[in-house]
């Protein structure tokens, strides 16, 4: 580089740091310096290739538990009054969930209120999602191959849109497991915050969506059209509901 | 020991950068399994002294904690090659071109390699911008280097991963494919 702001303030310039009057010298620098042009073509081919290259690493599930888990009891409820309390809502949260399990294997989306025990499974395939090669079967950001890929695998055609546009891009989808039935999971990515967004059939009425958060993870999930949806994340909450408009209004 | 409701406020605030956290970490360390440890070390020592948090950037808190881990972690760990300074001379000539940059990114392994043979100062300016997204003032806070050397150091780094992209080294890994 010959150019003297090639060194530096090309990349204050490239990562939108300059202020407003630093910014406008420089663009009227690079009009005549072909330096400082290249230098920001280096850098966007590198932030592509970077980009494209997934290297951003998640924390494993495992890790997620182990750390819950060395952080206290108490960390995963809110103020509970004392232990024996806890203890005893523990035992008939047990029961009721064996009672829950056992009739939500015949049908899936029937109570009123969100159930704990599938939102834990929701959040638990969300988090198997992020490892490494586990978050999509069929990458593509085109709805009209992610669609198609889906048929024959399920015993229903979830809708599939992409919107790029609204900041939500569709980035694939795959088959998932959600309380021993397949379900549709397609993938959005939102200023790198993964978004999954499962889906499978419910006979019952739409519902309105409810909302919950478990491990730091938040979900959302209604109904509409016949299908369940539950889309899950750890994006913030007004992104999610914002999502949730988009695909409702579909 | 936190009460409950810093436990909840705890959970709320700082569990969502857990993959921040690992993510700095595994770059720093080269490796996943060190990082586990030293990301789970990073959240237990957050936890501690998260009576100290007064507000503010909570992810930028817990990376600097995650970064003096890692660096203690190194310490005591030494293996020797993260001392090592990043020849430019080893590295070949300057002047990649947009188009090289692009053949030689390609995958995902040829960039992960020359990420991880890059210093471990310019490699973490590297993961904080590109991979995490921090602003110039999070990353001086989260380094503990003066807001005005960010953009300098910035520059050195990205001129490095640039050069260990195209440089003979790399080269060799390309035909080895």
């Amino acid at each position: 580089m010959i150019c003297d702001r090639a060194g530096a303030v090309v990349h204050g310039y490239f990562d939108n740091e300059l202020d407003a009057v630093g910014a406008a010298e420089f663009e009227r620098h690079l009009e005549q310096c072909s330096d400082c042009v290249y230098a920001l073509e280096d850098m966007e081919a590198l932030r592509s290739s970077m980009g494209l290259a997934q290297l951003y690493e998640r924390a494993p599930a495992p890790l997620r538990k182990k750390i819950l888990a060395s952080l206290g009891p108490e960390l995963t409820v809110a103020a509970v009054p004392s232990r024996t309390v806890w203890r005893w809502l523990a035992v008939a949260a047990a029961f009721l969930l064996i009672a829950y399990a056992s009739w939500r294997v015949t049908s899936l989306g029937r109570s009123g209120s969100y159930e704990t025990a599938l939102a834990a499974e929701i959040v638990d395939a969300h988090l198997r999602s992020l490892q490494p090669g586990h978050l999509t079967d069929v990458i593509s950001t085109d709805q009209h191959t992610v669609k198609p890929w889906f048929d024959g695998k399920l015993d229903f055609s979830p809708p599939v849109q992409d919107f790029g546009d609204q900041g939500f891009s569709l980035q694939g989808g795959r088959i998932d497991v959600v309380h021993g039935r397949s379900v549709a999971a397609l993938v959005y990515v939102r200023r790198k915050h993964f978004v999954n967004v499962f889906i499978w059939p419910a006979d019952e009425q739409d519902r309105a969506p409810s909302a919950g958060s478990q491990q730091g993870y938040r979900w959302l999930e209604w109904r509409k059209g016949g299908m369940e949806f539950c889309a899950v994340s750890d994006a913030p909450k007004p992104a999610l509901e914002q999502l949730q408009v988009l695909l409702a209004s579909n | 020991m936190l009460d409950s409701q810093e436990q909840a406020r705890f959970e709320k605030l700082v569990l969502p950068h857990l993959d921040a956290a690992y993510n700095l970490a595994r770059w720093l360390l080269r490796g996943g399994a060190d990082a586990e440890d030293v990301a789970q070390e990073a959240m237990l020592r957050a936890h501690r002294f998260f009576h100290g948090f007064r507000g503010g950037d909570v992810r930028a808190w817990l990376l600097q904690i995650v970064r003096n881990t890692c660096f203690t972690w190194m310490q005591k760990n030494r293996h020797g090659k993260d001392t090592d300074e990043f020849d430019e001379e080893v590295h070949g000539p300057p002047g990649p071109t947009p188009e090289t940059l692009a053949i030689a990114a390609d995958s995902r392994g040829r960039l992960s390699r020359a990420l991880e043979s890059l210093p471990s100062r310019s490699r973490e300016i590297i993961v904080l911008r590109e991979l995490e997204g921090c602003s110039y003032k999070e990353i001086a806070i989260i380094t503990s280097i003066p807001i005005g050397t960010v953009m300098s150091t910035l520059s050195r780094a990205r001129r490095q991963l640039q050069l260990a992209l195209t440089g003979p080294a790399n080269k060799e890994s390309i035909h080895d494919l």
